[in-house]
């Protein structure tokens, strides 16, 4: 490829770089630091702020290189007097008018503006006139907005169209009176509204509830995962002492790029509430304030006697996964379900998992949506569906007609419409087709015949071929896809939860499952581990309490088939204890085998059980399946939806006071694209 | 520049009336989005603004917005923003008569301010108001491209060039009384000619 090779010079250094470049990024290449505000990787490019100016030999001006191509032999400088003179002055035009408040304003001391000022500004203005005063904005219940701090660099307007894909903001009037706000200052109705806040380099846009709450210089910062879809975004979490006080996006350009959904950002108030901090024990229909010596010595008792079966949540990472299959296997096999949902599967890993790499979903040219809402199950994977839907992919859905923020064509309900002719005629034509399979359907699936047949007919239609598998099983849980390769499931491959022999078992330990309280269970003794108080715990006759993921170690398996780890943040509530070590008192007092005695000796023996997991960062790689069954046949299914309202998918976040006012702000009231629709 | 010009406030408001396209402006919208290459309808959202506005008394409000946005499959707010942006576009009701004076130096070396003083007189309100009997808002805008027969102002879509306060006062008591009023040069000239 050196024909797309040129040579240029930065600072009088001779570098080679893609011709399609500009100047700012060949600059980044040759290790120049550019000041910008407006310009960014992920969004078009604007060349509004001027802050990039270089010098270009031969060309009569200054040149704002975040908007310059390259061409061969330009010599660009950027450290020259001339230059830092230009960027002097439009540092001096952007603080005209912004605020002198940096001491009482959150972005203080992460502030682009703020930094870039101590290069480039000056100690006093030379500007007599009045500085102008904007109206703040109403955003929502997310964003926080001090409109006169705002430089219009408009990364918030391109963000919400181009990534979002809610065209909902813009910049109104021009010149001095020039004002960014929403369409008739409405909330915004992206769930990844909350990444205009990490865009926007001033203050203008803040987050509501991390408003006035600390300095970034004084938060501890934990790498962890988003728990709350199967995604696996890469988050950071910021806490002082023993609280988190927000959450924030690291960049992992596999999996979430530089976003994370408004979930996650923002229900971390949620964690603090309706806390399970001690253990219950239930009396005379009551549950009353226990200690784990007691509770334990109940619980050990029961084991003794009744047969168990172990339910496991949305949120169980895997080392708990296998602490609690190894207890377990002291009582034999199948007593293990993590999918309470009747989510059906075939042995492999392929048919449970995303199996196109999720950075490779941009580049299909046809997706057929088959019992899923990407928009409110994983917004990460809607985005990057609307990066395909940009790119002239077409979009069909099956299902419900569910409303999302790019055009699909609907076919209808049932799974049978997969052999609607529209769709045959678009799979023989695309070139490279996209099938994402969602709970909607497979939960609902009663015969496995039904789910072979898709198989057959990705493989029919070249969905799977010997390079590429693009026939993806999408489901909203975090826990889901780690624990069906340990195993923490039975031998039913449609209907698993139905299908468990209720009746067999007569004592139930949920982790975290809410499902616990269902009807079923009616008879048998429930224990529920967990750590915040709703059904589950309420209707359990013991509640023991266990740390939330950013208390404690653990690894989770992406959609995608990727382990990643979340780090533990700061100590557990009350006497919150990890599930593990609570199994593993257990075993050693009913003299069962279980050997780890710390959580790494417990990490190592689940990595050489199963090598594939320690790998962090890494697909896990499996050969494809391809036709398995001779005749295609879909079964007449009708779509359920699990997620039904992304500010309240969980325990979590049902208690987080924050979703609830997303609830009220921005579900209740009737969305614009609804409305434009 | 005032914010209270009624073509450069950010801030739109509703009619309370719903507002469709008449008949012939249909016509014309066909007429005018048939000029832009297919895909690119949305070009034509300045000149289907100027419909709006003549159909909508002269000012363009929340409805008449949506449904260009409707008309043109955009999103509001690029339709918002457009309006907001050029001052051509009134965001707020107007009188019957909307007199633009020119204020730009050309003009006002030949006496523009004698000619502001005069219309405010005359039709009885302050710049960027609107008179009682609501026949006339006065504002004050920049360089309308007539210099060389300065001073002069835009009254709804006619120029009145050559002014002065006499002949000013006349064209006002005549849109009072509804007698029809020369348009162009007020001294006779044609078009620029040498004086």
């Amino acid at each position: 490829m050196s024909d797309d090779l040129i040579k240029i010079k930065v600072n009088q250094k001779e570098i080679q770089v893609d011709k399609n470049l500009t100047v700012m990024q060949a600059c980044e290449i040759a290790g120049e630091e550019i000041p910008r505000f407006c310009y960014h990787d992920k969004l078009t490019i604007a060349g509004n702020c001027r802050m990039c100016l270089v010098e270009i030999e031969k060309a009569p001006k200054l040149v704002s290189s975040c908007t310059m191509p390259l061409m061969e032999g330009m010599s660009i400088i950027t450290n020259s007097e001339k230059v830092n003179a230009g960027r002097k002055g439009v540092m001096e035009f952007l603080l005209i008018n912004h605020p002198l408040d940096c001491p009482i304003c959150d972005q203080g001391g992460e502030c682009d503006l703020q930094d870039q000022a101590m290069y480039y500004g000056f100690d006093k203005s030379r500007y007599k006139e009045n500085k102008r005063a904007v109206d703040n904005k109403n955003m929502g219940p997310l964003v926080n907005t001090i409109m006169t701090r705002c430089i219009h660099c408009t990364r918030c307007v391109r963000f919400a169209t181009e990534v979002a894909g809610v065209p909902e903001l813009g910049m109104l009037g021009r010149g001095e009176n020039a004002e960014i706000t929403t369409y008739l200052e409405q909330s915004i109705t992206s769930e990844l509204s909350g990444n205009v806040i990490d865009l926007c380099p001033v203050g203008a846009l803040t987050s509501k509830p991390y408003q006035f709450k600390a300095r970034p210089w004084e938060l501890k910062r934990t790498d962890s995962i988003d728990i709350f879809d199967s995604v696996g975004s890469n988050i950071r979490v910021d806490s002082r002492a023993e609280e988190i006080l927000r959450v924030t996006p690291r960049t992992n350009e596999y999996i979430n790029e530089e976003w994370i959904s408004d979930k996650v950002r923002f229900n971390y108030d949620g964690y603090y509430q309706q806390r399970i901090d001690t253990p219950y024990i239930k009396e005379n229909q009551k549950l009353s304030i226990s200690n784990w010596e007691e509770s334990l010595k109940v619980l050990k008792d029961k084991l003794k006697t009744l047969k168990p079966l172990a339910l496991i949540g949305e949120h169980v990472d895997l080392e708990t996964g296998y602490a609690i299959k190894k207890f377990m296997s002291n009582y034999g096999k199948d007593n293990v379900e993590c999918r309470t949902d009747n989510h059906a599967i075939l042995e492999s890993l392929d048919s449970y998992r995303f199996n196109t790499p999720l950075n490779d979903i941009e580049n299909a040219d046809l997706i057929i949506l088959v019992g899923t809402n990407p928009k409110i199950e994983t917004p990460i994977i809607n985005h990057k569906i609307f990066k395909a839907y940009n790119n002239d992919a077409k979009v069909f859905n099956i299902g419900e007609n569910i409303s999302l923020n790019y055009k699909t064509e609907y076919l209808g309900e049932s799974l049978s419409n997969l052999n609607n002719e529209n769709i045959i005629k678009a799979l023989k034509k695309s070139t490279n087709p996209l099938i994402i399979i969602g709970s909607a359907f497979l939960n609902k699936i009663k015969n496995i015949k039904t789910l072979k047949s898709i198989f057959s007919y990705a493989d029919k239609y070249k969905v799977i071929t010997k390079e590429k598998n693009n026939l993806n099983f999408l489901n909203p849980y975090a826990s889901r896809v780690g624990q069906l390769i340990i195993g923490n499931t039975t031998n039913n491959l449609c209907e698993p939860f139905s299908n468990l022999k209720k009746d067999n078992f007569e004592l139930v330990l949920s982790f975290g499952s809410e499902h616990i309280a269902d009807e079923q269970f009616n008879n048998c003794f429930k224990v529920y581990f967990g750590h915040h108080g709703d059904d589950g715990a309420m209707g359990s006759d013991i509640v023991l309490p266990t740390p939330l993921y950013t208390e404690k170690n653990g690894t989770f398996v992406n959609i995608e088939g990727r382990p990643q780890e979340a780090k533990k943040c700061h100590n557990p509530i009350g006497s919150a204890k990890e599930e593990w070590s609570i199994l593993k008192k257990l075993s050693d007092e009913l003299s069962f085998d279980f050997i780890p005695n710390t959580f790494d000796q417990l990490r190592s023996e689940l990595f050489d059980k199963h090598p594939i997991l320690s790998d962090y960062h890494e697909i896990i790689v499996v050969e494809n399946s391809t036709s398995i069954t001779p005749d295609i046949e879909f079964e007449d299914c009708k779509a359920e939806y699990p997620v039904s309202n992304f500010y309240m998918s969980d325990v979590i976040s049902k208690n987080s006071v924050t979703m609830a006012k997303c609830v009220d702000e921005i579900i209740s009231t009737p969305s614009l694209l609804e409305k434009s629709a | 520049m005032s914010g209270n010009h009624p073509g450069l406030s950010n801030n739109f408001s509703r009619s309370g009336e719903k507002f469709s396209w008449s008949k012939d402006n249909l016509r014309s919208i066909k007429n005018i989005i048939s000029k832009y290459p297919k895909g690119r309808e949305q070009s034509a959202v300045m000149p289907l603004l100027y419909l709006a506005q003549e159909q909508n008394n002269n000012w363009i409000s929340i409805e008449c917005i949506e449904t260009i946005a409707e008309t043109l499959n955009m999103p509001k707010i690029r339709v918002t923003e457009v309006a907001s942006f050029y001052s051509m576009y009134n965001t707020r009701p107007v009188g019957e008569n909307l007199v633009q004076i020119c204020r730009t130096s050309p003009c006002w070396l030949r006496g523009s301010n004698k000619i502001t003083k005069t219309i405010c007189k005359e039709t009885k309100c302050e710049i960027n108001d609107t008179s009682d009997d609501n026949k006339f808002t006065v504002v004050e805008v920049e360089c309308l491209g007539a210099c060389s027969n300065g001073p002069m102002v835009q009254i709804n879509n006619d120029f009145y060039e050559d002014l002065d306060e006499e002949s000013t006062k006349k064209i006002i008591d005549n849109i009072k009384e509804g007698k029809p009023n020369v348009i162009g040069s007020q001294k006779g000239r044609r078009s620029s000619e040498n004086a």
